[in-house]
C-alpha cells in the first residue's frame, strides 16, 4: 500500500468569499506507519483527513492511493468521527458487521467476522447491546471495530478520543496501539494534543493556522511502549510544543 | 424487581390515581344528575340507556347495522387513506429532504394546501367522485397526508451528516444508504408523522360519512340517529369512536417505544 497527498490545496468558498483552508499540502505515507496530524483548531487538519477519505474533493493537487487518485469513498479507507457515529438502531454487532453487510455478505458469516473484532476491542459479550447503553469509550471501540472490519489499508480516526475524559482517553490511546500493532494498518490521526501525538505517533505532521501548510514532520524515535514520565518523552514533547507556541505568537 | 410490590389497593389510593380519574367520576356524576333534572331523553339520556346500547354493540340499530359493524365499515375506509397518503407522502418526504430542486419544486404548493382543513374538500370530492368510497378516501388521504409529508421530511432532515458519511466510507451505494441508514434514521419520526396522520384520518372518516347519500360507517350512524332522535346511540357511537381512535393511538405508542427506544436514548 501506498498513499500520496499531492500537493493538496482546499478553499471553501461561502457568498462569494473564498477562504483557503489548506495549502500546498505534500505527505507520503509508508506503510503501517501511524501518523498524528497535529495543530490548532481550524487549520484544517479534519479536512485534510476527509480529503483523503473522499468525502471532500481538494481544490487542487491529488490522493493517490495505489497509484489510483481518490475520488470518493473507497473500501481502502475507514474514517472514525470524533461522534463515534454507530448507527443507534443497531446493536454492537451489526454495527460492527456494516460495512459487510454492505459488501452483501450473508447474516451468519459477517456476525462470525464482526465477533473477531468484537473480540479484539476487548467487548465480546456486548454484541447484543445497544450503543447507547455503552460508555463513550466503549461506542469509539465499536466505531474503531466497525472501521477494520471492512480491513482497508488506512484507519482515519478524527480527533476520537477528544470527547473523553483523560483516563478513558489514556487507555483507549493504548489499546488503539496495541490493535495498530496487531493488524498493522497504516494509521492517520488527528488531534490537537501533543501529548497524544507524542504517545502515539511514529512522525508527526504539525500544521501551521489556517491556511494550512506543514510547519515541519517531526519523527519520533521514542521505543514503544513510551514512558509518558521519561526526560526523552518531555524533550520530544516540549519541542513539538515549542513548534505549535511559535505559530501563535508570529500570528 | 427485588423490592415488594406494594397492594394494588395503595396504588389506587395514591394521590396521582385520584388525580387521573377524578374528572372522569366528576362528568359521569354531572352527566346523571343533569339527565335526572332535564328528564328529556331527546336531549340527555340517562348513563344507563347509553350503557345498554354499548352492551349489545353487535345488535342491529334502526336497520342501519350494529356499532361494531359500522365501525369496522370507517376503519377499513380510514385503512385505504391512510394507506395511500402513507405512500404518497414518505416518499414525497424523503425526496424533498434529500434533495434541494425536488424541495423547491413542491414546497409553494404544499405551504399553499396545508393550510385548507380537510373537509373543505368535501363540496369538490362529491363533485369530483360523486358520493361513495373514492370521495370518502380522496378526503382521509387529504387529512393524513400532510403530517405524514412533513413528519418525513422533518425525520430525514434531523438524520446525522456523519452517519451517512460513515454509511459511504464503508462501501454503502446510494440505494443501500436510503434502505439502511436514512430510513431507519428517521423512522421514529416518520411514525410520529403516521400516528398523527392516522389520528386525522380517524377524525376525517366519521365527518365524510355524514355527508349525505353515505349508508354505512360511524359517522353515518351518528347522523340517523340524530334524525330518529336516538342520543343515546349518537353517545355511544361517539365513545366507540374515541374507544377505537385511543386503541389505534396505543398501539402506535406500544410500537413506538419497542422499536425506537434509541431516539430517546440516544443522547
Amino acid at each position: 500500500m501506498t498513499l500520496t497527498v499531492e500537493n493538496i490545496s482546499k478553499e471553501f468558498e461561502q457568498r462569494d468569499v473564498r477562504s483557503p483552508a489548506l495549502k500546498s499540502i505534500h505527505l507520503e505515507f509508508e506503510e503501517k506507519e501511524f501518523i498524528c496530524v497535529l495543530g490548532p483548531s481550524g487549520c484544517g487538519k479534519t479536512t485534510l483527513l476527509r480529503i483523503i477519505a473522499g468525502l471532500e474533493n481538494p481544490t487542487s493537487g491529488t490522493v493517490l492511493i495505489d497509484g489510483e487518485v481518490v475520488t470518493g469513498p473507497t473500501s481502502r479507507t475507514a474514517m472514525i468521527f470524533q461522534d463515534y457515529s454507530l448507527f443507534p438502531w443497531r446493536t454492537v454487532l451489526d454495527n460492527i458487521a456494516f460495512g459487510l453487510e454492505m459488501k452483501g455478505i450473508g447474516e451468519e458469516e459477517r456476525h462470525k467476522m464482526a465477533g473477531h473484532y468484537l473480540d479484539l476491542i476487548g467487548l465480546c459479550g456486548f454484541g447484543k447491546n445497544f450503543p447507547y447503553e455503552l460508555s463513550g469509550g466503549m461506542r469509539q471501540r465499536v466505531a474503531v471495530a466497525r472501521a477494520l472490519a471492512i480491513d482497508p489499508s488506512v484507519l482515519l480516526m478524527d480527533e476520537p478520543f477528544g470527547a473523553l475524559d483523560a483516563q478513558t482517553r489514556n487507555m483507549l490511546q493504548k489499546q488503539l496501539l496495541e490493535i495498530w500493532d496487531k493488524t498493522k494498518k497504516t494509521v492517520i490521526f488527528v488531534t490537537h494534543s501533543v501529548d497524544e501525538a507524542v504517545f502515539m505517533a511514529d512522525r508527526i505532521v504539525v500544521l501551521t493556522s489556517r491556511p494550512g501548510t506543514i510547519k515541519e514532520v517531526v519523527t519520533i524515535d521514542l521505543p514503544r511502549p513510551r514512558d509518558r514520565t521519561s526526560q526523552d518523552f518531555a524533550k520530544v514533547r516540549r519541542y513539538v510544543l515549542g513548534l505549535i507556541d511559535e505559530q501563535q505568537f508570529t500570528q | 424487581m427485588p423490592t415488594e410490590k406494594p397492594h394494588w389497593w395503595h396504588r389506587i389510593l395514591s394521590k396521582t390515581v385520584l388525580l387521573k380519574i377524578a374528572l372522569p367520576i366528576i362528568i359521569i356524576i354531572s352527566w346523571q344528575v343533569l339527565s335526572v333534572l332535564i328528564d328529556n331523553e331527546f336531549i340527555l339520556p340517562s348513563i344507563g340507556s347509553v350503557l345498554y346500547v354499548l352492551s349489545k354493540p353487535f345488535a342491529d340499530i334502526l336497520g342501519s347495522g350494529s356499532l361494531v359493524g359500522n365501525a369496522m365499515i370507517s376503519l377499513g375506509r380510514v385503512l385505504i387513506g391512510f394507506f395511500i397518503a402513507a405512500m404518497l407522502a414518505i416518499p414525497l418526504g424523503i425526496g424533498m429532504a434529500r434533495n434541494g430542486k425536488v424541495h423547491d419544486f413542491f414546497d409553494s404548493t404544499i405551504q399553499v394546501f396545508r393550510p385548507i382543513p380537510p373537509l373543505a374538500w368535501v363540496p369538490l370530492a362529491l363533485a369530483w367522485f360523486r358520493i361513495g368510497l373514492l370521495s370518502m378516501v380522496f378526503i382521509i388521504a387529504i387529512g393524513a397526508f400532510f403530517p405524514i409529508l412533513l413528519n418525513t421530511l422533518d425525520g430525514v432532515k434531523s438524520i446525522k451528516k456523519t452517519w451517512i458519511e460513515v454509511a459511504h466510507t464503508l462501501g454503502a451505494k446510494e440505494r443501500q444508504v436510503l434502505v439502511k441508514v436514512i430510513l431507519p434514521g428517521a423512522a421514529p419520526t416518520i411514525w410520529t408523522g403516521l400516528r398523527v396522520g392516522f389520528g386525522i384520518a380517524w377524525m376525517c372518516v366519521v365527518a365524510a360519512e355524514m355527508m349525505p347519500g353515505t349508508n354505512s360507517g360511524i359517522g353515518y350512524l351518528i347522523i340517523t340517529s340524530y334524525n330518529w332522535g336516538q342520543v343515546q346511540v349518537i353517545i355511544a357511537g361517539i365513545i366507540v369512536i374515541g374507544i377505537i381512535g385511543l386503541g389505534i393511538d396505543y398501539l402506535f405508542k406500544i410500537v413506538e417505544t419497542k422499536k425506537f427506544m434509541w431516539r430517546e436514548l440516544d443522547r
